[in-house]
């Protein structure tokens, strides 16, 4: 049975990991590679970078990056943040990435979703997703780290984004993130039972229940967080340990240090 | 093998790590001292079969899998093995009989994540992992061989129905899932490989 998926984020600017709150106030957490590796042993199912700088000048480094890990940890990585063009995309996966995250650059030019999984595979092709809530219960796609917003409903754009070719969504609620105050089961919901390909569940991760309630009650396939496993708050293998307790399959690693 | 079919970083690392001596070939020449080859790739066949025609590699790589030679095909480098794909329409390697199908009856696709293998015979592939062990798959299709193929069924996978995720058939080896993306048992798996290569 497939199971369901634990991913640590590495948020990355100028090659250190680093984490804020809604996307400011950021506070430097380690190498990447290191950090990667460390999350393997411990029962990591995949990694995701997400380069939240990724100033143009500044790629040399994050391909960098991506190819050391991928030398150093046997499980797969996402990379995204700020992936603008078939190029750029190509470049991130011959430095070692399994798939590539777009975001900003799919909501400006839609096409790009389809000329990348055209090109590489829609199993490449994660579209991220941030997204706000509004006072009429819908959500709003907002982008450039969320300090921009779209008018584009989140739902909406999930099943266009599909339409177009992401072999998987990265969702994300910006009023979660960085918070501790859960994931956003109600958005998670809303999109999961919109489309079928895998969604990850990210924002608001502060213990073992709220990756339990993002399968159970959002229906995601894979949860995603950062502060709580780079500040060992919590330990991979006791989500794991929770989530397998519900009743949730997942992928236990016996040697897993915690 | 190279043939602009994806990642071949991971790969590169993980048969290294194992103890393989690593050549990334891209035309018949990189071929010439090998001992096996490893066809690794992700995505559809009709753009992977274009890129080994361009590189004169589509009929050796067939005499090679199809002449009992090591070889292991991972994900679209074990579709490329059947004989046409139903994903483009691509007509394919044909050294196992069979095609190429989407996964039926499947909750999510792409199937992505890690899904428990689970083996039809012994084989020395798998030697030291355990039985249901877990590995990394990222595909929307899979290999069905034909009936009178069936016996080259080495492993099956459950994602809404079930899909056949490993075959061997004497040196010929091919893996549906990522063994150099699936942690500590990918990397045995590969160990494995290598080791048969060398007793062969």
């Amino acid at each position: 049975m497939l199971r369901r998926r634990v991913i640590p984020c590495l948020d990355v600017a100028d090659g250190r990991v680093v984490k804020g709150t809604r996307f400011v106030d950021l506070v430097d957490e380690g190498d990447p590679p290191e950090l990667a590796e460390r999350y393997a042993a411990e029962g990591a199912d995949e990694l995701v970078f997400l380069d939240i700088t990724a100033a143009p000048e500044r790629r040399g480094t994050l391909l960098d990056i991506v190819e050391r890990t991928a030398r150093r940890a046997f499980i797969p990585l996402t990379v995204g943040g700020g992936v603008r063009s078939v190029v750029e995309m190509r470049d991130v996966l011959r430095a070692g990435a399994d798939k590539v995250s777009l975001n900003t650059a799919a909501v400006a030019d839609p096409t790009l979703i389809e000329r990348c999984a055209a090109r590489f595979g829609r199993q490449a092709v994660v579209v991220a997703i941030d997204a706000h809530g509004a006072e009429d219960g819908t959500w709003e796609v907002v982008v450039k780290g969320g300090r921009e917003a779209t008018g584009l409903d989140a739902v909406a754009w999930a099943e266009r984004a599909v339409g177009l070719g992401a072999g998987e969504l990265l969702v994300t609620s910006i009023d979660r993130d960085g918070t501790g105050a859960g994931f956003d089961t109600g958005l998670l919901r809303a999109i999961t039972s919109r489309v079928h390909v895998p969604v990850i569940a990210s924002g608001g991760a502060a213990g073992p229940d709220d990756f339990v309630a993002a399968v159970r009650d959002g229906g995601a396939d894979a949860v995603l967080a950062a502060s709580i496993f780079h500040r060992r708050i919590h330990a991979i293998a006791e989500v794991k340990a929770a989530m397998a307790a519900a009743g949730i399959p997942v992928r236990l690693v016996p040697e897993a240090v915690a | 093998m190279d043939y602009g079919a994806g990642n071949l970083v991971s790969i590169d690392q993980a048969l290294t790590t194992v103890g393989a001596d690593v050549v990334i070939a891209r035309d018949l020449d990189g071929l010439r001292d090998a001992d096996a080859i490893v066809v690794p790739g992700v995505g559809a066949a009709e753009p992977a079969m274009a890129s080994l025609d361009v590189a004169g590699l589509t009929g050796p790589v067939r005499d090679w899998a199809a002449g009992d030679r090591p070889f292991l095909g991972i994900c679209l480098g074990l579709q490329l093995l059947f004989e046409g794909s139903d994903e483009d329409g691509a007509r394919t390697l044909g050294v196992v009989r069979g095609r190429t199908a989407l996964l039926e009856g499947a909750p999510t696709l792409p199937h992505i994540g890690w899904n428990q293998v689970v083996r039809a015979r012994p084989h020395a592939l798998f030697d030291g992992i355990g039985e249901g062990a877990d590995f990394y798959f990222v595909h929307s299709y899979a290999g069905v061989p034909t009936t009178a193929a069936t016996n080259a069924i080495l492993a099956t996978t459950e994602h809404g129905g079930t899909f056949v995720s490993a075959v061997a058939r004497g040196s010929l080896l091919g893996v549906q899932f990522h063994p150099e993306r699936s942690g500590r048992d990918g990397l045995r798996l590969l160990a494995n490989f290598v080791d048969l290569v060398r007793a062969a």
